[in-house]
């Protein structure tokens, strides 16, 4: 990307028109800024919604904290150069860890009316578990948001050649000055505008670029005639995408690194998607949220891993990258710019124009808007000032915001001088979150996981990572593709699971009374229940149905491009 | 309940996306049938996106209004029973 944003021709002819259609968004999203403040008058109603968000909203705003620039860009590329294939990262890597999290986890999350995940962690484990889990959240988040502003001043200069100050301080402009006045609400209901432009402006291109090749027989032929051959049009095995030679171990590797460790890992106790589903306002809401959102997330490749591959043969700088012949500075990732640019006219590119900026303001506002609840409740009211009035938390979630912004501006300016930073910080980010799930399960399920155990696990399954990673990079290991991140997480999960029972069968658990609301042996069944009266009431409304409708409708989509 | 009872006024977000589809609907369809070129058109697959996307969006703010209309936001009361956990068997 960056030998892209070196050039000096903007890629895209925008117009006036453009640009204001880009504008009316702008207005937009600042209005839900100034309107949201409106209902702000605790520190909860600043950092959780006040937990009062039907579960529509926080649903879709739960599938659009993660539409960020790493999906959107990162998966037309994966289509592009690998296929059908990409669709795992939807299908087996999102859709059952979702459906898991309403059904088995919220409950827990929702029902112990903790603020956050690393505030479950202190009331199952104290201070130790705790305070490992919200540093590392804090900085991973504040680090994350600085490479999604990065990549959005990148993108802005490629497209339009603003400069990549002036596009970094733009964005984050805009997204501090919403987040700042209205909170997680504000947060939330831009995600939820975000998600309906997102698909506004992928749709039609999809349409368009589907026609330009000759249907979806045409995108068949031409795919199949290409560099890939006829293995991209079928999701198994899915050995490009593994970097795993055999098919069976392909398989393997995708199930269980990808579709049990990686993904579980990251949609049950990433608390930038969890904290929406904390904003739901009634347990039932709550756990359809996850399950609510997992129904968009099954059909968002049919816009998202459909253009990519329809790039990799109607795009001449694609098709040549994909030959190895690509150009100076012709990535996959750029694959989405390329179609807008061959295929929309005036009018339409600003809604695309909008739609692009959408999903990465989205990224960096779900980064900012978790970063400073973690930041308020789990460091400085648990660490630093203790009992001070709610209008004094309220204050320091708002300051955190800003500051978090700022340190994100820099660490932004840091990014631009590495170039592949993007793979840096997902792998760091892995090593954090396959542990985490592996504690998470043992500390929900099994009342005898010690204090000690929940720290020491934390670090051994982070430890356990960082050396696959290392081996890796020694070429001890020989991997490629996604591969590392699934051996990685794999170790992770398991060491950390080991670690955890043998440091708890030697050290004092908690007495039970402790426990209640947080364990599910010691937890009533009366209290993970949620309501099935008036807002909740019907059969529609129930996460169980819900949760089963999505899981069929994956097996069969699966079935469909086996 | 003073500070939930604020919460009724937190506007409908159903409108919030009608309005802007409702603006994006009538910039793109009239930008589609008067103003955009056979060589766009052309470019696009010989699809008149502007137009037809327009009234796409046109429809769909249609729908969200409908819908915010036919159930609008509930009232206060009950915002604050969940919000405070009192709605919820088991709190």
């Amino acid at each position: 990307m960056i030998e892209l944003a070196k050039s000096s021709e903007p890629l895209l002819d925008a117009s006036w028109l453009d640009y204001t259609l880009l504008g009316v968004y702008f207005v937009l999203v600042l209005g839900i800024g100034f309107l949201a403040r409106r209902s702000v008058s605790s520190s909860l109603d600043f950092l959780l919604s006040g937990r009062s968000l039907p579960a529509w909203v926080t649903g879709l705003a739960f599938i659009s904290a993660n539409l960020g620039a790493l999906e959107l860009l990162g998966m037309t590329a994966n289509g592009a150069q690998h296929g059908i294939a990409t669709v795992h990262y939807y299908w087996i890597g999102a859709i059952p860890a979702m459906v898991f999290l309403g059904l088995v986890m919220m409950p827990f999350y929702y029902g112990s009316k903790v603020r956050s995940v690393p505030e479950f962690l202190r009331r199952r484990f104290g201070p130790g578990a705790h305070l490992v889990n919200a540093l590392s959240f804090a900085v991973a988040q504040v680090l994350i948001a600085g490479v999604n502003l990065f990549a959005l001043a990148l993108i802005m200069n490629a497209l339009l050649g603003w400069s990549i100050s002036v596009s970094i301080v733009i964005a984050a402009a805009v997204v501090l000055a919403y987040t700042t006045l209205g909170g997680l609400s504000a947060a939330i209901y831009n995600e939820v505008l975000q998600f309906f432009v997102i698909v506004a402006a992928l749709l039609p291109l999809t349409i368009i670029g589907l026609t330009k090749v000759g249907g979806w027989q045409g995108l068949v032929d031409k795919v199949s005639a290409s560099v890939g051959g006829p293995e991209q049009l079928s999701a198994w095995p899915a050995t490009g995408l593994t970097g795993i030679a055999d098919a069976t171990l392909s398989v393997i590797g995708l199930v269980f690194g990808l579709g049990f460790v990686l993904s579980f890992g990251y949609w049950t106790t990433n608390f930038a998607e969890v904290q929406r589903a904390m904003s739901a306002k009634s347990m039932s809401a709550a756990k359809r949220t996850p399950i609510i959102g997992a129904y968009p997330k099954v059909l968002i490749p049919a816009v998202i891993v459909i253009p990519g591959m329809i790039a990799a043969v109607a795009v001449p700088e694609i098709t040549a990258l994909k030959q190895g012949a690509g150009a100076e500075g012709v990535e996959y990732n750029h694959a989405i710019m390329y179609l807008m640019r061959d295929l929309l006219p005036n009018g339409f590119l600003g809604v695309a124009l909008a739609g692009l900026l959408a999903s990465f303001m989205a990224g960096v506002a779900a980064n900012v808007s978790s970063f400073n609840t973690v930041f308020t409740y789990d460091l400085w009211q648990s660490y630093v000032r203790k009992d001070r009035p709610d209008e004094y938390y309220l204050r320091v979630g708002r300051l955190a915001t800003v500051g978090g912004m700022v340190v994100a501006i820099f660490t932004a300016l840091i990014a631009s001088g590495y170039g592949n930073i993007m793979d840096y910080i997902q792998t760091l980010f892995s090593f954090f979150n396959a542990p985490l799930f592996a504690t998470f399960i043992l500390a929900m399920f099994w009342k005898r996981m010690t204090p000690a155990a929940g720290w020491i696990g934390l670090v051994a399954g982070t430890l356990a990572a960082v050396a696959v990673d290392r081996l890796v990079a020694a070429e001890v290991l020989s991997l490629t593709g996604q591969g590392p991140a699934f051996v990685g997480a794999g170790a992770a999960f398991v060491v950390d699971i080991l670690v955890s029972v043998a440091v708890s069968l030697v050290t004092k658990p908690k007495p039970d009374k402790e426990l209640v609301g947080l364990v599910y042996s010691l937890t009533p069944k009366a209290d993970r229940a949620h309501s099935v009266t008036g807002e909740d009431a019907g059969w529609y409304r129930s996460p169980a149905v819900l949760g089963a409708g999505v899981l069929g409708l994956t097996v069969v989509l699966s079935l469909l491009f086996i | 309940m003073t500070s939930h009872s604020k919460k009724a006024g937190l506007f409908d977000l159903r409108l919030i996306i009608a309005l802007l589809f409702g603006v994006y609907g009538v910039v793109l369809t009239i930008t589609g049938a008067g103003f955009t070129t056979a060589e766009e058109i052309q470019k696009a697959a010989g699809i008149n996106v502007n137009l037809w996307a327009g009234l796409g969006m046109l429809v769909t703010a249609a729908i969200f209004v409908v819908w915010a209309k036919a159930r609008p936001v509930v009232v206060p009361s009950e915002f604050a029973d969940d919000a405070d956990g009192v709605g919820e068997p088991g709190h």
